[in-house]
């Protein structure tokens, strides 16, 4: 398959789709993240995570659009306003779903999948009847738009650029406020010991409840980038969900730097592969290898050592 | 047969017996040939949740990836029909007669190596119950064997039924594509379409379903249903008592494969064809919801389970389309909620007792033993 192509070429081609797969990574990655927090630390099997990462994109279709009209001449920011408020929104979200339905589920952890599945069954018929069947795309302000050539046959398009920026620093704030934080020390006790977390103090129910809140917020960031490279339509969030899932498990379910190391080989896989042959083989491919790397090693790239 | 005194106990006898005059005779005699033919489409989905019930609820394993085996099954029958439906006589406008006019348009001139067996019939049958049950047994020996075990289990099972649906949608010229199988006409040359043969089809398979009912029945009360349910309870202890945990979990898991294609060979024979739809996540997790509404720990509440929820499904989505969504999201959460048992639950919990207490103050009225409902605290008459 390598046969036609000339060594500057296939170097150009790698360079390429690597860039394709990166921008795919940072997409894998901020949807990992808030899944990684859920269901890596809690335990709670968030089948809705597409449904609040939608949210997100509807909030930053919504502003957009309110931009437009009201505030024409800000337009080239509206995306930073966007993302705070997608992340109030689906974080808002979260917080009242765990506080009405999780919380009463967290010794039950296969029928947080059930209940989680129906929440966003709910949700997509909402958004269906507020927003619409069809799909919706945000118009991107000017200096978004078009491409950086680096040399004669590489060229990088500037939102990917931004997507990848905006990943690089939500992962570091998470990160930092996972393992520096006091509130994230917090976290991370409750995840290792309940019973004894709160018996040296912690408000274990309160501290759930940011958690998920968070999740559901990086979530709700996740789908606000997404608009930035897709259109969003009432049931975009289910298509991903199976991927994100797999990209946290690949990982190791507790572990950030495994969520993302396991986005990077998946997306890197999926992208390079999908050059040489059609894009449902590449992603069959790739994702019998997550599979089969899960069948030997079921507890991911990066485990945990915690005694049990 | 090692079997505890009674097969069935009285209240799963009166079960029995009801479901069986339920659907042999009240609803062949009050329904229309259309709605017959639907009670058949839900009642394929029973297979799959009895299937669930010895799985996931006696083992404990929640499979999300029963539509794979459902699709397989239907995708082994509805092969067999349609190569019969591609007879070089019927073909004979395609620039290969003889092959499926999918494959024909997907410029295939060849019949594939793997749809070979399937012009033949007792092949075809044994394909339907083999293939799933080895592809069951490939994935469960692969995950048990690790130890890989619930939420674990369950992304793991979503992920392959995606797999397998995006393959199928993938390779259109071997598989149909996105359409999958369709235009299916005649079973050996029965026309499989009219009302009557829809008629007969249907008791042929109300009867294949009692047999699994039974079979699971029979399942759960030997001493691999007691293993079953005590590794759901406590895994460690089992594996400590020297049984091998792994292999009950990949005997619960491949029964319920051919429960589950079973249930979906029959699917194409009453639907009239099969495709992707039938395979991945939603529709897998649709079918742990007709057992969790049903049920999950009951046999007889699968079927009802299955049926209920087809049942609303069809009504409301027929006359409130927008409300659908919403009703079967919230029949889930409430489930989850509040009916972890389900309907069977309800029942046991509710009506039997009252039941039961009804029974024993007639008992009481008729002059028989009253000193334990009177202890019991039986309602005043």
């Amino acid at each position: 398959m390598f046969g036609d192509y000339s060594i500057g070429d296939l170097g150009s081609i790698f360079v390429m789709q690597g860039f394709a797969g990166l921008i795919l990574f940072s997409v894998y990655v901020l949807m990992a993240l808030g899944l990684a927090i859920i269901f890596g630390q809690m335990g709670v099997i968030n089948m809705a995570h597409g449904e609040f990462m939608i949210l997100g994109a509807y909030v930053t279709w919504m502003t957009s659009n309110l931009f437009q009209s009201y505030l024409p001449g800000l337009f080239s920011g509206y995306f930073f306003v966007a993302m705070m408020l997608a992340f109030l929104a689906s974080g808002a979200l979260g917080m009242l779903v765990e506080w009405g339905l999780i919380r009463h589920l967290y010794k039950r952890p296969l029928d947080t999948l059930l209940a989680t599945w129906g929440l966003s069954l709910i949700l997509q018929q909402a958004y269906r009847s507020v927003f619409g069947a069809r799909e919706v795309g945000v118009e991107l302000p000017q200096w978004m738009l078009g491409s950086l050539k680096v040399t004669d046959s590489i060229e990088v398009p500037i939102n990917g650029i931004f997507v990848m920026g905006l990943t690089v620093s939500i992962t570091c704030a998470v990160a930092y406020v996972i393992y520096k934080s006091r509130w994230g020390r917090q976290v991370r006790a409750v995840v290792q010991n309940r019973i004894m977390a709160g018996a040296v103090g912690i408000n274990t129910e309160k501290v759930d409840r940011y958690t998920y809140g968070l999740g559901c917020g990086i979530a709700g960031i996740a789908g606000s980038a997404f608009t930035m490279i897709g259109s969003t339509g009432p049931t975009s969030g289910q298509l991903y969900i199976v991927d994100t899932f797999l990209v946290v498990v690949f990982g190791g379910a507790a572990s950030l730097l495994g969520t993302i190391a396991s986005a990077f080989s998946i997306s890197q896989t999926q992208s390079t592969l999908e050059f040489f042959m059609s894009g449902s083989m590449a992603k069959v491919l790739t994702l019998l290898a997550v599979v089969g790397i899960l069948m030997l090693r079921p507890q991911g790239l990066f485990s945990l050592k915690v005694r049990k | 047969m090692i079997i505890n005194s009674r097969f069935f106990n009285r209240s799963e006898l009166i079960g029995f017996v009801t479901l069986a005059l339920l659907l042999f005779l009240i609803l062949p005699l009050s329904l229309d040939a259309f709605r017959l033919n639907l009670v058949a489409k839900y009642l394929t989905y029973a297979f799959v949740a009895i299937g669930l019930v010895l799985c996931w609820g006696y083992g404990g394993i929640l499979s999300l990836g029963q539509g794979m085996f459902f699709g397989l099954g239907g995708y082994c029958m509805a092969m067999f029909l349609k190569l019969e439906a591609s007879s070089v006589e019927n073909t004979k406008i395609q620039s290969t007669p003889g092959i499926p006019d999918f494959m024909d348009w997907n410029q295939i001139t060849a019949l594939p190596f793997f749809w070979k067996p399937f012009h033949s019939f007792p092949l075809t049958l044994l394909a339907i119950v083999l293939v799933p049950t080895l592809f069951a047994f490939i994935i469960g020996t692969a995950m048990f064997k690790r130890r890989v075990g619930g939420v674990y289990f369950a992304i793991i099972t979503q992920a392959i039924a995606a797999i397998l649906t995006i393959l199928i949608v993938g390779q259109q010229g071997y598989t149909g594509g996105i359409n999958g199988i369709t235009d299916l006409r005649t079973l050996n040359g029965w026309d499989i379409r009219t009302d009557h043969a829809k008629f007969i089809l249907y008791f042929v398979e109300v009867v294949l379903l009692f047999g699994c009912i039974v079979t699971a029945q029979f399942i759960r009360l030997t001493k691999l249903g007691r293993i079953l349910v005590a590794m759901r309870e406590q895994e460690d202890r089992v594996r400590f008592s020297g049984y091998s945990v792994a292999n009950f979990k990949i005997f619960a898991f491949c029964a319920a494969a051919i429960f589950s294609a079973i249930g979906g060979a029959l699917f194409t024979l009453e639907v009239g064809f099969m495709s992707p739809s039938f395979v991945g996540i939603v529709p897998s997790i649709e079918m742990v919801i007709y057992t969790a509404v049903g049920g999950r720990m009951s046999i007889f509440g699968a079927v009802y389970g299955s049926l209920l929820v087809n049942f609303a499904k069809t009504t409301l989505s027929e006359s409130f389309p927008q409300l659908w969504l919403f009703g079967l999201g919230a029949l889930f959460i409430a489930v989850v909620l509040a009916f972890p048992n389900g309907l069977s639950g309800i029942w046991a919990d509710h009506v039997q007792s009252r039941i039961d207490r009804l029974i024993s103050s007639i008992k009481r009225k008729s002059g028989g033993w009253t000193s334990n409902s009177v202890a019991d605290g039986a309602p005043a008459e």
